[in-house]
């Protein structure tokens, strides 16, 4: 077992390299999770304060669509497990090709799953509820519309990796690089998580 | 090399399974009829709570081998946020009572 030196997959012997240069930036990167991690805790605190103030407005029951939301949930799952293979294959193959093929995987399910949030959206506005509407629901386009708006960040930075990686190849920055989009990437599933059991499941109980 | 290899794709696959299954069992507890608000309630939150530290243990390899002070940095922040979770609902609920 080779001695892991940050949280994270550790690229440990095998890029010897990379392993020691990319420690610093982890814990950085680990520094910027956290403080948006509180930056989504006062949202979800937000939102469960404003979740009765409604003015008359659609609540829950109106707005959500569970069969949508499966969906959501398993499309960001599965793209964090793909990007869990992005990791694997650059420690054990040191190839671009397959990084390059798993990470156009995972960009594919986040595109799907922000097509199907953007549905959602706009099926919102159409229903009469757009964020002026209430309370309730600025607390509620302000949480799943800042978790959108880091998926669509990803996106960018997966397309900036794969235009790198053909470019360069897998040099020893684009590695430490590529581990610290995937812990942005599980760390956006983990407060999807929260966004399910808070908002859409919590709501329709 | 290749058992390691082997045994870091096992983890990812349990992460995954673990994850699929917590939520699978959040959804089950809200949509079937049997279960009431309260019981759904704490399955969700239970099964949330589950599958973050399952996906933080075999997604971001988070555990006995972090180094230290990153893992201070973790709960430390964890802290932070249930703090102000927690106190703003806390407040909030209060105040609201009070104001009726």
């Amino acid at each position: 077992m080779t001695q892991a030196k940050h949280p994270g997959l550790n690229l440990g012997a095998t890029h010897p390299e990379a392993h020691e240069s990319s420690e610093t930036p982890a814990f950085g990167f680990w520094v910027f999770l956290m403080s948006d991690l509180i930056i989504f805790a006062i949202l979800f605190a937000h939102y469960v304060v404003m979740q009765d103030a409604r003015a008359g407005g659609p609540g829950p029951e109106e707005l959500f669509d569970l069969k949508s939301v499966a969906m959501q949930t398993a499309l960001l799952l599965a793209s964090s497990f793909t990007y869990g293979m992005v990791s694997l294959s650059m420690k054990h193959h040191d190839r671009p090709a397959p990084v390059m093929l798993w990470l156009v995987v995972t960009a594919l399910l986040g595109a799907a799953f922000l097509g199907l949030e953007l549905r959602d959206f706009a099926s919102m506005i159409d229903e009469g509820a757009p964020p002026q509407r209430s309370g309730y629901l600025s607390a509620l386009w302000a949480l799943v519309g800042l978790h959108g708006l880091h998926v669509t960040a990803g996106m960018i930075w997966i397309g900036l990796m794969l235009a790198l990686l053909a470019l360069r190849g897998l040099t020893a920055q684009i590695k430490t690089r590529l581990l610290l989009l995937g812990l942005y990437w599980h760390f956006l599933d983990l407060i999807w998580i929260g966004i399910l059991s808070v908002v859409y499941l919590g709501g329709l109980a | 090399m290749k058992t390691d290899a082997r045994s870091e794709l096992r983890r990812y696959i349990t992460g995954a399974a673990l994850s699929a299954l917590l939520t699978a069992a959040a959804f089950w507890a809200v949509v079937s009829d049997g279960v009431t608000r309260g019981t759904a309630l704490w399955i969700v939150g239970l099964c949330a709570l589950a599958q973050i530290a399952a996906q933080l243990r075999f997604f971001l390899h988070i555990g006995a081998h972090t180094k230290r002070e990153d893992l201070y940095l973790i709960l430390f922040s964890v802290l932070l946020a249930g703090l102000m979770i927690g106190g703003t609902i806390w407040i909030m609920a209060s105040l609201q009572t009070r104001m009726h």
